[in-house]
């Protein structure tokens, strides 16, 4: 392999960490506080609200339903008005963020409702109020399960952002598509490969090992 | 305090006396401790008027017409078969359950009628703990103990002073910073006691606090809340399956059946001469270890009309022999019957349970037959 093979591998590496990076920080601002609304909201919840439920539960399913493909190319015009063009990596993490995000929402909603009801009623014994509930019980018990839930995000976004490359925004899976199978240098898809699953092992077991920490105690 | 509770002091202890009875209220209180008991006794009393709770999915009731004063100070026992409502009666008076209808007052207040600040301040004067001690599971001990008063928004010095006090109370200041999953079930329920008196409570509510524990911490978490009872005069409801626990600590029995209250008393009275048939059926364990036949027929009064054969359990541990010409005339020609005898002589003496069957209307005169002899109850003759 060349060493401008090299230079494009590093760079497409420095693309992919970027782009998965930031939008798994927007994921994780924006998909917990959807978990715990949908929690709280959800009819055996602490603040009953069907209407607000159903809505952000079919908003939800509506994004996770929509092939991240498709939703990079409908979210065009977004990503315009909020990054002010429609190609490169900033452009690639618009749709990325509105696709993890949801997907993350439910892994983490899963984990809050898993919380033993039993501990939720004893802080309603002992006077908490519900944010008091949210940020003492629910969010401090779930987070072992958030942890790894959002490992299977990011796992998974750095399989999305392959896709990136449809707007120009680079990244390992671009490099891979246009030198590996375009112009079938196996070299390179080789070393993508690699580095990719080098990429995905690093993040689980980073993610494993935080879980194991938090739920050892 | 009111005239009931030296009433209640007063009143003898029960036959069957256990080794920890104790006459409560009557011992000389500590100075300091005094203006603390004064302020519960006020805060401390909880009513029913006229309770009903029907939850939604369910059509019959949980409870129904539920009167109810439970005093000041007092250790107030619920017991019931299950699904007789006791939780629904104990999560009434916290409102983790709302009334369906009429009133749960708790020092005087209206506990359906509060906003939720007001609901807020209630809670904090009662503390709950529970059968799987509901602790947080990613905190440490002191930080589950900390939890009421941070809510509250106390200062931190305070919270730190508290929390080492309700630690010390319960024995646990070495496990101040290890997590719960590391403790055992006593140890947890002492973390939960700790957690539900950190905030000074007035009320403390026990759902089958004991029931996940095994006899010796069954022991001393019984004993701790006596002690709490009798140091802090605070007002104790708690519900139990086991019928020893309601005669070792508590002061009064509600006995439960079907959402309606069966019966309420000193607990030496109900358990005494219970005249519900529901309380005969949660004591009929009681009389442990009785060929079942007979168990199935134990009163534990002669019946008034007809005849009945007391049952009497002598019970031989090594010393002494059973005579039964001196049994039998003891016994005054009552033609006392064998029913069933596990007797052995090991080393020479003998040991084991004789159970006679003896037609006697009133209760005989068992002294000296045996060094342990008591009569169990009375089966209706069947002739
Ligand atoms: N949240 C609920 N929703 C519907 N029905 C309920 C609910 N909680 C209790 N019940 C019903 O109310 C009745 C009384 O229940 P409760 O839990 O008070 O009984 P309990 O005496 O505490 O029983 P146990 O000894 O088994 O704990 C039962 O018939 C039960 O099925
Ligand atoms: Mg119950």
């Amino acid at each position: 392999m060349s060493p401008q093979m090299i230079d494009r591998l590093l760079h497409g590496l420095l693309d992919t960490l970027t782009m998965v990076g930031a939008s798994a920080l927007v994921a994780l601002a924006a998909g917990v506080p959807i978990a715990v609304l949908l929690v709280l909201t959800a009819p055996d919840g602490l603040s009953p609200a069907p209407r607000i439920n159903r809505t952000l539960a079919a908003v939800v399913n509506g994004f996770r339903a929509t092939p991240f493909i498709v939703l990079l190319v409908a979210l065009l015009p977004l990503t315009r008005l909020v990054t002010g063009t429609t190609i490169g990596v900033w452009a690639a993490i618009v749709p990325l963020s509105i696709s993890a995000t949801p997907f993350f929402a439910r892994i983490a909603e899963v984990s809050l409702r898993e919380v033993d009801a039993g501990l939720i009623e004893a802080a309603q014994a002992m006077g908490c109020r519900r944010r008091q509930i949210v940020r003492h019980v629910l969010l401090p018990e779930a987070l072992p399960g958030i942890v790894g839930g959002f490992t299977i995000t990011v796992v998974t976004m750095i399989g999305a952002s392959a896709m990136a490359g449809a707007v120009g925004a680079g990244g390992l899976g671009d490099l891979a598509i246009r030198y590996g199978y375009q112009r079938f240098d196996t070299t390179v898809m080789a070393a993508v490969i690699v580095v990719l699953i080098a990429l995905v092992c690093v993040v689980q077991f980073a993610g494993d090992v935080a879980v194991r920490r938090l739920s050892a105690r | 305090m009111s005239e009931a509770h030296f009433a209640r002091a007063d009143e003898a202890p029960p036959p069957l006396a256990s080794p920890h009875w104790t006459p409560k209220f009557v011992e000389p209180l500590m100075f300091d401790q005094s203006a603390e008991r004064e302020r519960a006794a006020r805060a401390g009393s909880i009513g029913f008027r006229g309770v009903s709770k029907v939850y939604a999915a369910s059509a019959a009731p949980a409870l129904a017409g539920i009167d109810l004063a439970i005093e000041p100070g007092e250790i107030f026992g619920v017991i019931g078969r299950s699904g007789a409502g006791k939780s629904t009666l104990l999560r009434l008076i916290n409102r983790l359950e709302t009334a369906t209808e009429g009133q749960v007052l708790v020092g005087g207040e209206d506990v359906g009628a509060l906003n939720e600040d007001r609901l807020v301040a209630l809670r904090r004067r009662v503390g709950m703990i529970f059968q799987h001690f509901n602790l947080m599971s990613a905190k440490t001990v002191a930080e589950n103990v900390a939890l009421p008063l941070v809510v509250a928004k106390r200062p931190r010095a305070e919270i730190e002073s508290r929390v080492r006090e309700a630690l010390a109370l319960v024995g646990l200041t070495d496990k101040r910073d290890a997590y719960p999953a590391r403790l055992s079930g006593g140890q947890k329920q002492r973390v939960g006691v700790a957690r539900a008196l950190v905030a000074g409570p007035d009320v403390l509510l026990c759902d089958e606090a004991t029931s996940a524990l095994d006899p010796e911490s069954t022991q001393s978490i019984l004993a701790l809340l006596k002690d709490i009872n009798r140091r802090l005069g605070l007002t104790i409801v708690l519900i139990t399956h086991e019928m020893s626990v309601i005669r070792e600590i508590c002061d009064r029995v509600l006995v439960l059946d079907r959402g309606a209250i069966a019966e309420v008393g000193l607990v030496w009275r109900v358990f005494g001469e219970p005249r519900h048939e529901a309380t005969r059926t949660l004591l009929r364990p009681l009389a442990r270890g009785l060929p079942e036949d007979v168990a199935d027929r134990l009163r534990p009064d002669p019946a008034p009309q007809g005849r009945s054969d007391a049952i009497v359990e002598l019970t031989f541990s090594g010393e002494g022999e059973p005579d039964i010409g001196a049994i039998a005339a003891a016994l005054g020609g009552a033609k006392p019957r064998i029913l069933s005898a596990q007797l052995d002589r090991i080393g020479g003496h003998t040991q084991g349970r004789l159970l006679l069957a003896v037609r006697l209307a009133s209760s005989p005169n068992l002294s000296g037959l045996a060094p342990s002899s008591k009569v169990l109850g009375y089966v209706a003759a069947d002739d």
